[in-house]
């Protein structure tokens, strides 16, 4: 292939999620059907209509050290761990040019959160009010800064070919990891770690999301709250964590002898132009970024075996997304064993794109579907688009060359649409 | 009432130890906050307010560049605090 067309290929994966603090950890619990919703026991939750979440599974602070964790926002903690498992899953043994095997002006970072440092924004004016002027952090700003996560995975990995953050709130990790693809791709980088990551369980965004009417109330039931395409559906979960891949040409990959999980097809990309929170009802604009990714790759539908979709249990959302891939693939929509994982992780918002590729290439790898759990009265509307996964796990076909997609879509009407293959 | 050369010092190091986790016995008169220390200029303000704090002292901007090592600080501290 020419310099400006790259086959780039998934060389590393890393989460910290719900489920697990690691990918394989998230994986299982994937596998298993377990959900990682419970309820919020935190003093501030008492008054809020809405009292659970899917919180990490391993504190950031269990793995970090100290001194570096209180410069540090939730989000980039999240990022950094999921970066440096998906590094030294990899196979690099340190910092770029340390390891000989990575130059470092040829490596970049791309990770993206929707919202940034949240918690740190909010926690610090609360510092302003209650305690003055001068008792504000001095890392407030890196902190707060939405390209922080990118910046200190670049800092650790030692990226100089570019740190980049792409925001688009809950589409964000799956639109960096499409950057990264296109950097690898068009020659301006071998290698991008890339993902994305959200730490967002605090009074005032739950109590906003709340207040749009976004998000599951159903406070009695934590396990169930997070059903997607189940009639009783009635939002979303907020979860927090971390995914992210190694991006690598496939040709650096080749001369370094690094173990391939599978090819990064491409991206299609879209915007709805339809209103600043509803997705539009008929899934065009999704529509419009399938098509864009089939006709800007050389992704086969007849290969196509699995989506991972980005269903997050809103009664709106969760169809539309189903008619556009009918819309788009037409009877190939029928080998499309769909599963909806934030039926188990909760929506982890800028995180979600980035946990999500890792559960999509994982699911080529191993040829194995994740299931959507709490599906107990599948909305006829969904069962008439798609063949959702349903229970528990399903095997992909053993043989050949399967593909799988990973979509994402964001408030704003941002839709983002990422292919994985079998290599 | 105020605080001695040797309470200064103890208290430099828990601040020290609690923002770049140094080990307090490594906190010494002679150490350079920026060069043995772990201490960058973001965190040596974070260093500055809780000394302030402790030891009720004020220590304006202009004067923090001055408090290169722990025995800057501590003279720094034995002479202005309240």
């Amino acid at each position: 292939m020419s310099p400006t067309n790259r086959t780039v290929v998934v060389t590393g994966i890393g989460a910290t999620t719900p489920l697990g603090g690691d990918a394989a950890s998230t994986w299982e619990g994937l596998i298993a059907g377990r959900s990682g919703v419970r309820p919020l026991e935190q003093e501030w939750a008492a008054d809020q209509a809405v009292r659970i979440a899917a919180q990490i599974a391993v504190e950031p602070g269990e793995v970090i050290p100290r001194p570096q964790a209180r410069r540090l926002d939730r989000s980039a903690q999240f990022a950094l761990i999921a970066a440096k498992e998906a590094w030294a899953n990899a196979g690099f043994t340190d910092k770029a040019g340390e390891d000989p095997s990575v130059d470092p002006d040829r490596l970049g970072t791309v990770i993206a959160s929707g919202i940034g440092g949240v918690t740190t924004l909010l926690d610090q004016y609360d510092v302003l009010k209650e305690k003055g002027v001068r008792r504000v952090s001095p890392h407030t700003v890196p902190m707060l800064m939405p390209n922080g996560p990118s910046a200190n995975v670049g800092l650790a990995v030692g990226a100089r070919a570019g740190v980049h953050t792409p925001v688009s709130a809950c589409a964000s990790g799956a639109e960096a990891i499409g950057y990264a693809i296109e950097m690898i791709r068009t020659g301006r980088a071998d290698v991008v770690v890339a993902g994305g990551t959200e730490a967002a369980i605090h009074p005032l965004p739950i109590a906003a999301f709340g207040n749009m009417m976004a998000m599951s109330k159903n406070n009695d039931d934590p396990e169930g709250a997070s059903r997607p395409y189940d009639v009783a559906r009635d939002g979303f979960v907020l979860g927090e964590g971390a995914g992210v891949v190694v991006l690598e040409s496939a040709e650096h990959a080749a001369k370094r002898g690094a173990r391939v999980y599978a090819e990064a097809v491409g991206q299609g990309i879209s915007a709805d132009a339809h209103d600043i929170v509803q997705p539009e009802p008929e899934g065009r604009g999704i529509a419009r970024a399938l098509q864009n990714l089939l006709d800007n790759t050389d992704l086969d539908p007849a290969e196509i075996v699995h989506v991972n979709a980005h269903a997050t249990s809103t009664p709106a959302g969760d169809v539309a997304e189903l008619k556009a891939l009918r819309k788009v693939f037409g009877d190939e929509a029928d080998h499309f064993a769909v599963s909806a994982t934030k039926s188990m992780t909760g929506h982890l918002l800028g995180g979600a794109g980035g946990v999500e590729s890792v559960a999509t290439v994982l699911a080529l790898y191993h040829r194995l579907a994740p299931p959507t759990i709490n599906v107990e009265n599948l909305d006829p509307e969904a069962e008439a688009a798609a063949d959702i996964v349903r229970g528990e796990a399903r095997k992909l076909p053993v043989e050949g060359r399967i593909a799988a997609l990973n979509d994402s879509f964001g408030f704003g009407g941002h839709n983002v649409v990422l292919a994985f293959r079998s290599v | 009432m105020a605080a001695t050369q040797e309470e200064i010092v103890e208290g430099l190091a828990e601040i020290v130890n609690e923002i770049a986790g140094i080990p307090t016995e490594d906190v010494q008169l002679d150490k350079s906050f920026t060069d043995d220390l772990d201490v960058d200029s973001l965190s040596m303000v974070e260093v500055v307010v809780a000394a302030e704090e402790r030891f009720d002292v004020k220590i304006p901007d202009d004067d923090v560049k001055n408090l290169k090592t722990v025995g800057d600080a501590t003279n720094y501290i034995l002479k202005n605090q309240a």
